[in-house]
């Protein structure tokens, strides 16, 4: 296969390739126009672009069709849209782009979006974030939904889609940039428990993955592999995928959260809290 | 804004989205009958290809309509997951009531071209029994079915002798009358309940 062949997507999807040029679209005018002195620096845009790229691979190119036929491929899948492309998005702190076109957006616009705000918020909740994030993972793992999600185009898409953007939310509330102490952004201790949490919760179920003696996703062996792997092999791979690397990111989380808190600890007085923002 | 208000639309978004889900979940166990296999309806897309019979001629999926379907993927050289399966389904259609006898047709797609003409794919089918259609195709062609059905199909490295194995789909896909996919059906399902899935399926649509 000729290397355009491995970039093409496997699967074309006119939706997902418009919303991710949108996102690099706003992303790369906001940058240009927004004033010298808020403008991200180079590493964080290449981590932005970097992390965008990373999820539009998975999806929409040869990867994807591995990613349909081999579970260890779709679990690497799902490890980049739910953990390290939003974790490198979250890092690279897009919000001064953010704010660049939220004040572009007119007041009566803004009315309109509210309820997408009240939405944002609800998901936003640590214990209803934590139970979406680890909840989704194990949705779409549950063997019969899995089955299903792998028969149909449009719950494939639905699944991929729904990884990511729970992705972004959940390590957009661990990596909120805004100092907890002075802003509404979650406490730095909730974040390091949720984290905690979400970690051991992959690890329960990757560790069952990995331990289970017999097939728990057939559906791969239903609709043939992308090469003739060992079934049992494939599983193995894809529970390690499930079991260790995100726990992992979730220890790497907690160090990050623990450097930036050390780091903030009595920069900011109790006084200097804005009393219009409601606290966590 | 007040936490509270913020506590109290983000209660109602999470109740509104626990109905979403729960009526998205009721929605998938929507069963009029208890089919053996699992039920695929609305999950895949109706039958549809274009592709060479084993007598060489073109053929679409419309030139089946009207007759329950089932197609399985596999290859002439195919050492034991094939025999195995077209055995299995020349058992289950062979014990439908004499007046399902010609309701109800076997799609045997070849994923293996360059091997499987349509003589040699012929005398394959023949082999297995009645009501047995053999059909294949350029490989793009295939690969389009195979991509339709969620499935793939691969090929291993040839040894000395020039052969290699094709790994591909162990599923048979039940399509009624209408062409509309209703049933994936494992091969360790077994004849009879494949068969009594076949009754259910071609009785319902008559």
């Amino acid at each position: 296969m000729s290397l355009l062949g491995y970039l093409l997507p496997y699967d074309f999807s006119p939706l997902t390739i418009l919303s991710y040029m949108l996102v690099l679209g706003f992303y790369g005018v906001g940058l240009l126009r927004m004033p010298d002195e808020d403008r991200p620096g180079a590493l964080r845009i290449f981590a932005f672009v970097l992390g965008v790229m990373a999820c539009y691979g998975v999806m929409q190119t040869r990867f994807d069709y591995y990613a349909q036929y081999m579970f260890f491929v779709h679990r690497g899948q799902h490890l980049i849209l739910h953990h390290i492309g939003p974790i490198l998005i979250a890092l690279s702190n897009p919000s001064p782009i953010m704010r660049f076109w939220y004040a572009k957006i007119s007041p009566g616009l803004r009315n309109t979006l509210r309820p997408v705000g009240w939405i944002y918020q609800a998901l936003q909740y640590p214990l209803i974030a934590l139970i979406l994030f680890v909840g989704l993972i194990y949705f779409w793992l549950w063997p019969s939904i899995h089955f299903d999600a792998m028969l149909s185009r449009d719950l494939y898409w639905i699944m991929n889609w729904s990884m990511l953007l729970d992705g972004l939310l959940f390590w957009w509330l661990i990596f909120d940039p805004r100092p907890p102490a002075i802003t509404s952004s979650l406490g730095y201790g909730k974040r390091m428990l949720i984290l905690a949490a979400a970690g051991v919760l992959q690890m329960l179920l990757g560790a069952w993955i990995v331990f289970s003696r017999e097939m728990v996703y057939d559906v791969y062996e239903v609709c043939g592999r992308a090469w003739p792997l060992d079934p049992e092999v494939d599983q193995l791979l894809g529970g390690m995928l499930t079991y260790i690397p995100p726990a992992m990111m979730s220890v790497l989380g907690i160090l990050l959260i623990l450097r930036r808190a050390m780091h903030e600890d009595g920069k900011y007085s109790k006084s200097s809290k804005q009393s219009k923002e409601p606290v966590q | 804004m007040s936490r509270g208000f913020i506590e109290k639309q983000a209660f109602r978004a999470l109740a509104m989205f626990t109905v979403l889900l729960t009526t998205f979940l009721a929605g998938c166990s929507d069963n009029e009958i208890n089919y053996n296999g699992k039920d695929i309806s609305g999950l895949m897309p109706e039958l549809e290809f274009n592709l060479i019979n084993s007598e060489g001629d073109q053929v679409t999926a419309g030139d089946y309509s009207g007759k329950v379907k089932m197609m399985f993927f596999g290859f002439t050289s195919c050492p034991d997951i094939c025999p195995t399966v077209m055995q299995t389904l020349n058992r289950a259609a062979s014990g439908l009531p004499p007046e399902l006898q010609d309701e109800v047709l076997t799609l045997f797609v070849s994923v293996d071209p360059k091997r499987d003409t349509p003589e040699r794919l012929d005398k394959y089918v023949s082999f297995f029994g009645e009501n047995i259609v053999g059909l294949t195709g350029k490989e793009s062609q295939l690969r389009g079915l195979a991509k339709r059905y969620r499935t793939t199909f691969g090929y291993g490295e040839s040894n000395e002798n020039g052969d290699y194995d094709v790994s591909h789909s162990s599923a048979i896909y039940i399509f009624d009358r209408q062409g509309d996919a209703r049933l994936l059906i494992r091969p360790d399902l077994g004849a009879e309940k494949i068969n009594q899935d076949l009754i259910a399926l071609a009785q319902k649509d008559s």
